[in-house]
């Protein structure tokens, strides 16, 4: 089930978005988003679809794995096209007993389900093309001009590093304990809800000592290496915005242009 | 209880990038009652080795019997397995997590569904076999004991299910030396007292001299080398070569030998080395 999830995953490919500074692409990330919402009429989510295509054909990332990311969402995809088709007020097409289904609802239905699967798309690109690491450092630059209005770039750049870094430990030492209970004749995965909340008792406290632990020795490490917050700490990596970069922030906002364009001549 | 592996092969995160294959076509035999001792170096796929025997990892491809029952067949109760094949993890004290110590160790029995006298008799004799004493312990917090008697408290919680046949994945693993001697010898007695089949997996060159019948390497997902610690300590070149290497005695000796043919040179612990080298004085001394 958790393999499934692709968002915030990192699929390395190390193709030319990948090598995309961080900051270009969490800003190409939040057009996208914004450019689903400008869209009023099939051309213009025809061509941001077009775009977030291109951008997973220049990412090398199998189109599979994207299709695969918006699997567990297709309940709720499902569910707003029918709430859009029957809950619109408009011009009759179909008659179902008390529910009416109008023309504009299902073209309102359509347009939502494809802004969903198109939003889940783009922004799982985000993660996919981006490793973690690089991710936090770019939100970190983002922030750093609000710093002077009291905003916490480093602390809360800090705190997404860690608490990044720290899923797949999690994640491992969960595998580790249920298997472990599991050979002392734990069953995680039958019976009701009450006994299978139960079971959770062997899982989640050995879960929680060692989150603790792993939380305090990880504090005594970066105590013992004199951490003392952002302040005049260098990066070996420094991130740098190349031409590259400009060109798809180019990119990027021309199809912003010809969006607001074409939703000022509808 | 006897093991028998076929073409057991694993691949973890098969058709991703990260793909990666932890066994490659193993085969093995482990006799009823036999204590095998399985090293190898880190990543050699022993510990992905040790989760299928009870059950844990499915193969990949491939086949394991355990006393003629396929395990790997769908049809099994994962139950029948678990009762029968004891898997202690690394560090088993991270396991822990009931109010004291008596409740721990009875998790395991008290899922097999036995009756409470049952699991009492069952706690009070596998506390016995890791020498903690129950009177004083059963009502303490585990997390109030020491490490190695946490670590002690984990083992008993497996011992307690009276598994025919008891894996344990580097028990000493951050000991100190006295805790690690303490629980090697409480294994050698266990083994000796019920008599059944014991796999542990080492890193330490002397504990597993020290203590098994048959040695068994892997590298690389497969399995490199097998036999007595005096056929598989033969091969020192190959054992240095996958990032091993025999008993820093056995090198002594090895050395001794050089120096003067008489020595025995196929020794792996620190009391045959003792013997023999005073043998060797006494002999010099005769001469």
């Amino acid at each position: 089930m958790l393999k499934d999830i692709t968002i915030g995953q990192h699929y390395p490919t190390g193709s030319l978005i990948h090598k995309l500074d961080a900051r270009t692409k969490i800003i190409g990330t939040f057009a996208i988003i914004v450019s689903l919402f400008i869209g009023v009429n099939a051309p213009s989510y025809g061509l941001v679809a077009l775009f977030i295509f291109l951008c997973v054909h220049i990412s090398k990332i199998p189109k599979k794995f994207i299709v695969k990311g918006i699997k567990p969402l297709r309940i709720i995809i499902i569910l707003t096209f029918l709430i859009n088709i029957f809950m619109t007020q408009g011009e009759v097409l179909y008659n179902l007993g008390p529910l009416v289904i109008t023309r504009e609802g299902v073209r309102q239905g359509v347009f939502m389900a494809i802004r969903l699967a198109l939003l889940v798309m783009g922004t799982s690109l985000l993660t996919l093309t981006t490793s973690p690491i690089a991710l936090t450092d770019g939100i970190e630059n983002l922030l750093k001009p609000f710093k002077k209005i009291g905003v916490p770039a480093h602390e809360l750049a800090m705190m997404m590093t860690i608490a990044l870094r720290f899923i797949p430990t999690l994640l491992e030492e969960t595998d580790k304990i249920m298997k472990a209970q599991m050979a002392r004749g734990a069953d995680f995965e039958s019976g009701n809800i009450i006994s299978r909340a139960k079971g959770l008792v062997p899982l989640m406290v050995p879960l929680f000592i060692s989150a603790f632990r792993r939380a305090d020795e990880l504090a005594m490490a970066m105590e013992a290496r004199c951490y003392r917050g952002g302040d005049n700490r260098t990066r070996m990596k420094q991130a740098r915005m190349l031409k590259i970069d400009y060109l798809s922030l180019l990119a990027i906002a021309l199809l912003l242009a010809v969006l607001v364009l074409l939703r000022m001549l509808a | 209880m006897s093991i028998k592996i076929e073409n057991l092969t694993h691949i973890y995160n098969p058709k991703s990038p990260f793909e990666s294959k932890a066994l490659d076509n193993v085969n093995l035999h482990i006799e009823a009652g036999e204590f095998i001792g399985l090293i190898g170096h880190t990543g050699s796929g022993k510990s992905t080795l040790t989760q299928h025997l009870n059950g844990l990892l499915k193969p990949t491809s491939g086949k394991i019997f355990i006393n003629d029952m396929d395990i790997t067949d769908k049809t099994v109760k994962m139950s029948e397995i678990r009762k029968k094949v004891g898997l202690v993890f690394q560090y088993p004290e991270h396991q822990l997590f009931e109010e004291t110590v008596f409740k721990d160790i009875s998790y395991g029995p008290t899922n097999l569904g036995l009756s409470e006298e049952e699991v009492l008799a069952r706690v009070k004799e596998s506390m016995k076999l890791v020498k903690l004493s129950f009177d004083d312990l059963k009502d303490r917090s585990p997390f109030e004991l020491s490490g190695g008697q946490r670590r002690r408290v984990a083992i008993a919680g497996v011992l307690a299910m009276n598994p025919e046949v008891l894996i344990l994945d580097e028990p000493t693993a951050g000991l100190d030396p006295k805790g690690r001697d303490d629980i090697l010898e409480q294994i050698k007695h266990l083994h000796n007292q019920m008599g059944n089949t014991v796999i542990l997996v080492s890193h330490s060159m002397e504990d597993i001299a020290k203590l098994v019948d048959r040695i068994i390497v892997m590298d690389k997902g497969s399995v490199a080398l097998s036999g007595t610690a005096a056929e598989v300590f033969k091969h020192v070149e190959k054992l240095e070569s996958i990032g091993l290497g025999i008993p820093q005695i056995s090198y002594l000796m090895k050395r001794l030998k050089e120096v003067d043919p008489d020595f025995k040179d196929e020794i792996f612990t620190v009391e045959e080395a003792k013997e023999e080298i005073i043998k060797w004085i006494r002999r010099r001394k005769n001469a």
